[in-house]
């Protein structure tokens, strides 16, 4: 089990605890390997020392999306793993991350890069080797935007979706006002709460309406911080919905 | 300057940083609304591609790359916008080329065409020629710039400098040369360092982007200048930077992380925005009751509190970085999607005291 971080943000391996492997990959450092495995060596030292590897990703921009997901279908490849989580980009940069290999593939006809795009789009579009599981919030804008994210990768990208993950969902049921004077802050607490968790219900239903994707709820975790006991928590959620 | 009634009157350019999912868009939609009201010709322009703008602005058809215009209770204008990266590339180059041929040119090349369109990286340049654009339109005086999730955005502050020392690269000016020459384009086989490059991208491509490079020639230093203005607008005092967060301990570390790398780059966090704050009830008094309804509510108190008191504590490390005191704006119970709602985070910013809110 392995868990790729793209985006160099510090909180993935504090939260996911000790024995699970975490990877952090950058575009720089999977495009000199990609070069090395190539036997390309002899040219990546000279596009490393001549900054032309700035220059590479600046005349082709997606190249970077590229050899990042061709380290991860190399990961996949090697067998060292039975499964690999990629923490993905945000929902805007999503699609192009994704996209990066069809699109590619209509600009470059031959080369090594088409191979790793040729072989990248065939990981991406397998639902047997990858799934694409889009992780949202139960409130309006989030879920419009899972919703535009969700089609564009079904039509434009040809992907298969794994179930929808709906993230911090405050479960419960409503609190009763009945016998509480409107005026306490123990009455706008819970009008608040209830506020909340109508909302919540309500976007997660639209969302489990328009998409007809299997649905996963992750509870709010009402501590004070996440760490590693509640991503625990949260993973036997996950396991046994 | 850390008041952000100031911050906006002040200001040419408002620049909203921060992580995905912190309500950044709607402060830089709610920055925009009080900044009409007070009388300025505002822009808020959108580089993120979800259209997360749109919906907080109640947009119904969603927002396109011309600004268009929004109903003020106020003096001044408030205009909107969503970057669309090929067809301002389009536009720039159709502004610099020498003549129409060049234009046309260029605007067929096939490897244009991908890097104009969907391909990433471009969109961050384009971002930053666009906020120059904006910035030197007469129609505005104030641009509040609402960024894409934090990579993203990192990329658009690098995009002009990146731009910049492109064109000056060695390897820039070599495939530039043969038609410097004079001679017949695409020596690529004479050149060890193309045939490289080649190898690595694919030849045909490396040929349309060389083609590219070669129809570009003249236009570099039209492009160049641009990027150097834009690089002193992103430095200029009249550029402020708000950082925007959330109070949760993933969130505030990107927000120190981007607050660090800001100071990479000598520029300084103006402001200190914290959305979604769990509003504070205060302690439930008396004993916990006995009836489970009372303890349900008894509960319900305690653990917004709790919830609260943690979220100040955690905000503490960004605010001893950066040493701002931060703008509280609490959890809404519902969503920010019209501009009544947008209204109302605008007023909880602007005149909400942080105690004030708390005890709401």
């Amino acid at each position: 089990m392995l868990v790729v971080e793209l985006d160099g943000k510090p909180a993935l391996a504090q939260l996911v605890g000790h024995d699970i492997s975490c990877l952090s990959l950058t575009p720089a450092a999977a495009l000199a390997e990609y070069l090395e495995t190539h036997g390309l060596g002899r040219v990546a030292k000279r596009l490393a020392t001549s900054g032309v590897i700035e220059v590479v990703a600046t005349a082709a921009p997606g190249i970077d999306d590229i050899v990042v997901l061709g380290k991860i279908k190399q990961l996949e490849q090697s067998g060292s793993y039975d499964l690999i989580v990629v923490d993905g980009p945000a929902a805007g940069h999503a699609i192009t991350f994704l996209m990066a290999p069809v699109n590619l593939l209509k600009l470059v006809r031959g080369g090594p890069i088409h191979g790793q795009a040729t072989d990248v789009a065939q990981l991406l579009s397998d639902p047997k080797r990858s799934q694409v599981i889009l992780v949202t919030l139960p409130e309006t804008t989030p879920v419009n935007e899972a919703i535009e994210t969700a089609e564009a990768l079904r039509t434009d990208a040809g992907l298969r979706l794994g179930p929808v993950v709906v993230n911090a969902f405050d479960e419960g049921p409503d609190l009763k006002l009945d016998g509480v004077d409107s005026g306490t802050a123990m009455h706008a607490a819970a009008e608040f709460r209830n506020a909340r968790r109508g909302l919540h219900r309500r976007e997660s239903q639209r969302l489990a309406d328009t998409l007809g994707l299997p649905h996963i709820c992750l509870p709010l975790v009402t501590a004070a911080a996440i760490d590693a006991d509640s991503i625990s928590e949260l993973a036997t959620r996950l396991g046994a919905p | 300057m850390s008041d952000l009634g100031d911050l906006i009157t002040a200001a040419d350019v408002v620049v909203c940083c921060g992580s995905g999912g912190v309500g950044k868009t709607t402060t830089a939609a709610a920055l925009g609304l009080q900044a009409a009201r007070n009388g300025r010709r505002c822009v808020v322009v959108t580089i993120d591609p979800a259209k997360r703008l749109a919906d907080a602005l109640g947009v119904p058809g969603g927002l396109t790359n011309d600004p268009v215009q929004l109903p003020v209770d106020g003096p001044g204008q408030l205009w909107a916008l969503m970057l669309d990266t090929a067809t301002t590339f389009d536009g720039l180059v159709v502004a610099n080329a020498i003549d129409a041929q060049q234009a046309t040119r260029i605007l067929s090349n096939p490897f244009y065409r991908n890097i104009a369109g969907s391909l990433g990286g471009t969109q961050e340049y384009m971002a930053a020629e666009r906020l120059l654009a904006l910035h030197l339109d007469k129609r505005f005086d104030l641009v509040i710039v609402d960024t894409p999730p934090t990579r993203n955005a990192l990329d658009f502050l690098d995009a002009p400098r990146t731009l910049a020392s492109f064109l000056d690269h060695p390897v820039f000016k070599l495939m530039m040369m043969p038609t410097r020459r004079g001679l017949r384009v695409l020596s690529i086989a004479a050149q060890p360092i193309l045939r490289s490059i080649g190898k690595v991208i694919g030849s045909e491509v490396l040929a349309d982007a060389v083609a590219f490079f070669q129809a570009f020639d003249g236009m570099e230093t039209g492009f160049r200048n641009r990027a150097e203005d834009v690089i002193k607008l992103l430095h200029g005092e009249r550029t402020q930077f708000v950082l925007v967060a959330s109070p949760r301990i993933d969130t505030i570390d990107e927000a120190r992380f981007f607050a660090g790398r800001l100071k990479e780059k000598a520029l300084e966090v103006s402001a200190i925005i914290v959305n979604r704050a769990t509003p504070d009830f205060g302690t439930p008094s008396g004993k916990r009751p006995r009836r489970v309804a009372d303890a349900a509510l008894f509960d319900n108190q305690a653990q917004l509190h709790t919830l609260a008191m943690g979220e100040r504590e955690h905000i503490m490390p960004l605010m001893i970085d950066t040493g701002r005191e931060p703008t509280w704006v609490t959890l809404l119970p519902g969503d920010v999607h019209d501009l009544d709602a947008l209204d109302t985070i605008r007023a909880l910013l602007f005149t909400g005291s942080a105690a004030a809110q708390a005890s709401r």
